[in-house]
């Protein structure tokens, strides 16, 4: 038993991202049921659930990747109106280029291995249309810079390099474009304690500094108690719970978040 | 006076589903605080006295009552208000001092200090500089001051989570046992940082396990054990 929360009363500012009333079937599978997400500018959102949560594909969809069966999602941006949704191939390529970034748990799904860790980041900065190589070069390395990346390494092939300098080449390919939005899928699972904790802490430096909105999925709660001030619980494709972090960790209200949070060593 | 925050008939209780059972914290609290004051909040072991910080400050959700808040933007109740409402107001008006810092990797102290008012909009360098002052006045050496607290001993911890948290001065600020461990020095600053907040106006309510160290700073009492009468006024403070 609990009290209803009342609409913002004193931020006026309208929420970043509006995921609303989203379902998705996969076949009998239902992956999604009328899930609806909040973001504010500045916001770091954490997503936690158990594999098959639905948690990733609620991901991908704000990355624009899949369209599900019914429901929105706005950007509250200049020059982007309407249900994302809808756009066509071409203005969602363009849209994801300039307004959103991405880092998936497996690099592979985000760069191109074989290609020097500077040019996967200039890459992006192609599609959006930049052109001048000295701009390219420049930019990327400003944002391998920012990524924590050494620049002693930018011709090396992501391949060559380890797991946490792979995140730093997503990380730097993300932000290149300074996006309003920054999707982050597990970014630090598989990764040793040690090198988790300098990718989590350039992740906060980030969002200190840029105020970037972020959206992080992760089942490692640990990362969402350091980097999310809201959190949402998922778990069979809906959401169980959300609310403030440390009321999420400290007074959770659901079964299953208490189990999922008393499950935490 | 002018009243910063009203509390009515205030309950907090937790549901443990894998025990299929609840757990009373507290019943029907009610009190008022204006700016300037200083609450103490009384009552044995499991009277209720941390949680009811923690509802006020939005870490638990209490089942029913009002917790109206008189914010800069007019009155809004907390035990009702949005998510980002909180968030908001935690970085503006409402404060909440622990005994444990949070340190993170690779911060330094300094850094740490300074990130409440680089949050607030305060220049790098004046924050930085405001934050080295907060250090000295809680006997942090200077030599420690770009180091990470990571490392650091808890009751060295300890002194830059309370230069910290008292860096900003706000409306209303909620105090979980901050002397617990403290060397002479350190208690002697926060008192006086203490006395000076509360003559600038901040409303305090506090949680000590010697109150002795803030007697003099005390307006009233309230007391959260059952069965008791609620408030003691006190009227031997001379601040």
């Amino acid at each position: 038993m609990t009290l209803t929360l009342d609409a913002p009363r004193i931020v006026t500012t309208h929420p970043l991202v509006q995921v609303r009333n989203v379902s998705k079937s996969y076949g009998p599978v239902q992956a999604l049921r009328d899930v609806s997400a909040l973001a504010y500018p500045g916001e770091v959102l954490g997503i936690v659930g158990e594999s098959g949560s639905g948690k990733s594909t609620l991901l991908r969809m704000m990355n624009l990747e899949e369209t599900p069966d019914t429901g929105s999602y706005t950007l509250d941006l200049p020059d982007v109106s309407g249900n994302l949704f809808d756009l066509d191939r071409f203005a969602r390529r363009m849209l994801c280029a300039t307004c959103i970034g991405i880092v998936y748990q497996n690099p592979h799904l985000g760069l191109l291995m074989k290609h020097s860790s500077s040019g996967n980041v200039a890459e992006r900065l192609l599609v959006a249309g930049e052109r001048s190589f000295a701009t390219l070069r420049a930019k990327a390395s400003a944002a391998l810079e920012a990524s924590e990346f050494p620049l002693d390494r930018l011709d090396a092939p992501p391949i060559e390099l380890s797991g946490g300098m792979q995140q730093r080449v997503q990380l730097a390919k993300a932000i290149a474009l300074e996006p309003a939005l920054l999707l982050l899928d597990e970014p630090t699972t598989g990764l040793d304690v040690s090198v988790q904790a300098l990718v989590l802490d350039t992740l906060k430096r980030l969002q200190q500094e840029r105020r970037i909105t972020m959206v992080i999925v992760s089942h490692d709660l640990g990362v969402i108690r350091t980097l999310a001030d809201r959190v949402m619980v998922m778990r069979g494709g809906a959401v169980v719970e959300a609310g403030l972090t440390d009321q999420i960790f400290q007074d959770p209200q659901h079964a299953y978040t208490q189990q999922l949070v008393h499950a935490k060593l | 006076m002018t009243p910063v925050l009203d509390i009515e008939g205030l309950s907090k209780g937790f549901t443990l589903h894998h025990l299929g059972n609840q757990i009373a914290a507290f019943n029907d609290i009610s009190f008022q605080v204006a700016a300037g004051e200083f609450v103490l909040l009384k009552g044995s072991n499991g009277a209720g006295k941390s949680t009811l910080l923690r509802t006020l400050y939005r870490s638990y959700l209490p089942q029913a009552g009002i917790i109206r808040f008189h914010s800069d933007h007019g009155p809004i109740d907390l035990a009702r208000a949005a998510d980002i409402d909180i968030t908001h107001l935690r970085r503006t008006e409402i404060g909440f001092v622990t005994q444990f810092l949070q340190a993170r990797p690779r911060v330094s102290a300094e850094a740490i200090v300074a990130e409440p008012l680089r949050l607030h909009g305060v220049p790098a360098e004046a924050a930085l500089t405001r934050a080295r002052a907060a250090l000295a006045t809680f006997g942090v050496k200077q030599d420690l001051w770009k180091a990470y607290p990571t490392t650091f001993s808890g009751g060295e911890q300890q002194k830059v989570n309370l230069a910290r948290a008292l860096i900003l001065p706000q409306k209303l600020l909620l105090l979980d046992e901050p002397t617990a461990s403290l060397d002479a020095t350190a208690r002697a600053a926060l008192v006086s940082r203490l006395a000076e907040l509360k003559a600038a106006g901040t409303a305090l309510i506090g949680v000590f396990h010697h109150p002795g160290d803030v007697e003099k700073l005390i307006d009233r009492v309230v007391d959260l054990t059952p069965e008791i009468t609620q408030t003691e006024e006190r009227m031997d403070v001379d601040i």
